[in-house]
């Protein structure tokens, strides 16, 4: 696996601060990483170990206290709204809770449509649009007549999420960063998402970052594994390596901490 | 055997929609709930998992109307009790509930000891603060709070200490049954081991005598409960122990969850998660024959006409609604 790996997003020093002197929380604490193209990696913490103000950071919805972020071995410039749409361009999201992800006020055309005047299908014609969001829909088994002339809330909370897929198929960026994806909607929908997710990763090569507190799903989809503990990563490596020998005792934790049923589930260790 | 404690006989609830039309979400459900026993329900969104138990208390209200069955706690049927008595002498005392969304059932402009006033104050109106107070430290030492979360308001507690907190306050009255309504989806796994191990000790402990958890994580599941039911389209489609259901499901249903567990242990990688196509039928008109038919993989032509009921295997309390039999089932697990 050692062949030449390019980094595409790379962080020196990450941190970000809020509140001021006694108040002050520092919830991401000096971290560095580096994601590779093509890669699926996990970041895996506790709630409020400051998963999703990192993931926030990288998206530039926040901006970092200190540190700098490397788009593309560049520094990441989002200083003006035109150069943050054209980041956004390259680095998509899919949120935790696909019930208030979308405009209650938009349909779902509507939806589907933004996605496609942001890659610059302004000028297609309708037909083609249509055939556009048709391939989406049917790409995560979803049925575009039925879809069209609908609410977003009128959707189950698998089905939202699955347009969600569809959102980012049209969009191809280069990094797809999942912030709980599957933690709101049962489990037999949720591998139906990692398997939409997966294809995805398969037929465009894009980036993956996926932030989830649940050990055993960041083992089964991802290629390296980032372990954080209030605001640091204590740990980190490919997945087998920090899953199946771990070396710090909060990955342990973490991992004792999940339902088992091969192996006994210890519950004096809380 | 142990006594029995929560014995339910076909129960069966709709919903009323606004159109008038009728949504069947329980369907003539039969379970039974030993003491010092605890039962899980799994099924996905929208089978009906959490309409079983807002019937089980017997507290219904406008959209959910009662139909037909029985309801029997302890030897006493509340399902032709009127509402107003069921608030006064059932809940809380009876049968206790831990909702989905426990973050939101506290209120947030008063402390923790008002609302446990308040609780008890409605089932013994004689009882003084002092006792009160009293009551509530030990309930709150058994779930592993300090005193001091008394005098606190819900929005200073963090998820997992408000869930300690709900759960402390829904068993304060010593419960015989309490039905934990996915009382850890919304918490991380370390709270959500905490919560598990608290459930447990309070069983141990006695202060509640029987448990119904409702979850969509079979791996949870199989690690709580000792029997588990799994539902789907408002039916019982498979019953047994948990080591059963996990290990030898019979339902093709049961069959297809097995495949979407996740579980962090060596070998997980190499397996490839099988997710059910499609989706759950409508209930505003079920279809007719066994409900799963569109989905399942092994369907034949007599499924989708004939209404198949909950078969009984051998005395042992396992059950399973399919037209197939053991061994065809079995015969083709293998081949598969």
């Amino acid at each position: 696996m050692r062949e030449e790996r390019i980094p595409i997003l790379r962080g020196e020093g990450v941190t970000k601060v809020f509140g001021f002197g006694r108040h002050k929380t520092v919830a991401v604490d000096h971290v560095d990483f580096t994601f590779y193209a093509g890669e699926l990696a996990s970041i895996v913490g506790e709630s409020g170990s400051g998963k999703t103000t990192l993931a926030k950071v990288l998206l530039g919805l926040i901006n970092e206290t200190e540190g700098t972020i490397y788009y593309h071995e560049q520094k990441r410039d989002i200083s003006t709204h035109r150069k943050k749409q054209e980041y956004w361009r390259g680095i998509q999201a899919i949120f935790q809770d696909p019930f208030s992800s979308y405009n209650i006020f938009n349909k779902i055309d509507s939806v589907l449509l933004d996605c496609i005047n942001m890659r610059g299908g302004r000028h297609l014609s309708r037909e083609k649009k249509t055939e556009l969001m048709a391939e989406a829909c049917s790409f995560v088994n979803l049925k575009y007549e039925e879809m069209t002339n609908k609410y977003p809330f009128e959707l189950s909370g698998g089905q939202q999420q699955r347009l969600m897929i569809a959102r980012i198929f049209l969009l191809k960026p280069k990094i797809l960063l999942a912030d709980e994806p599957t933690s709101m909607i049962d489990a037999c929908s949720r591998a139906t998402i990692l398997d939409y997710l997966m294809k995805l990763r398969d037929e465009t090569g894009m980036t993956m970052i996926f932030i989830t507190h649940d050990i055993g799903l960041a083992y089964y989809v991802s290629d390296s594994v980032y372990i954080m503990e209030k605001g640091k990563f204590v740990e980190s490596g490919s997945a087998d390596e920090v899953i199946l020998n771990p070396k710090q005792p909060y990955t342990k934790r973490l991992i004792s901490d999940v339902p088992k049923i091969y192996e006994e589930w210890d519950l004096s260790t809380v | 055997m142990g006594k029995v404690i929560l014995e339910v006989k076909d129960l069966t609830t709709k919903y009323v929609t606004r159109f008038k039309e009728d949504v069947y979400a329980v369907d003539h459900v039969s379970l039974k709930v030993e003491e010092g026993k605890s039962l899980g329900i799994a099924g996905e969104s929208g089978c009906g998992k959490s309409t079983l138990a807002l019937s089980l208390m017997g507290y219904y209200f406008p959209p959910l109307h009662y139909m037909s069955g029985e309801i029997i706690i302890d030897g006493r049927n509340i399902s032709t009790m009127k509402p107003d008595d069921i608030r006064k002498s059932i809940l809380g005392t009876e049968i206790a509930y831990i909702p989905q969304a426990a973050m939101n059932a506290l209120n947030p402009t008063q402390r923790v000891i008002r609302f446990i006033e308040d609780v008890i104050q409605a089932h013994y109106p004689e009882k003084t603060k002092k006792e009160i107070y009293e009551l509530a430290c030990y309930s709150f030492e058994t779930v592993g709070l300090s005193r001091e979360v008394l005098n606190k308001y819900p929005v200073e507690l963090s998820g997992g200490m408000k869930q300690r907190t709900v759960i402390a306050v829904s068993t304060i009255l010593f419960p015989k049954v309490l039905i934990a309504d996915e009382p850890s989806s919304a918490l991380d796994v370390t709270s959500q081991k905490m919560v598990i191990k608290m459930l447990r000790d309070l069983m141990e402990k006695g202060i509640i005598k029987s448990m119904i958890f409702i979850t969509h994580e079979l791996p949870l599941l199989y690690n709580v409960t000792d029997d588990i039911m799994v539902m789907y389209a408002g039916q019982i489609v498979e019953r047994g122990t948990a080591r059963e259901a996990v290990f030898d499901p019979l339902h093709p249903y049961s069959k297809g969850l097995m495949g979407s567990i996740i579980v962090p242990e060596e070998g997980l990688r190499s397996v490839k998660l099988t997710a059910i196509p499609g989706v759950p039928p409508n209930l505003k008109n079920p279809p007719a024959g066994c409900r799963f038919a569109e989905r399942c993989k092994y369907v034949r032509t007599e499924c989708r006409v004939l209404n198949v009921q909950l078969k009984e295997l051998d005395g042992s309390g396992r059950a399973y609604r399919c037209v197939y039999s053991e061994e065809e089932l079995r015969r083709a697990y293998k081949n598969a």
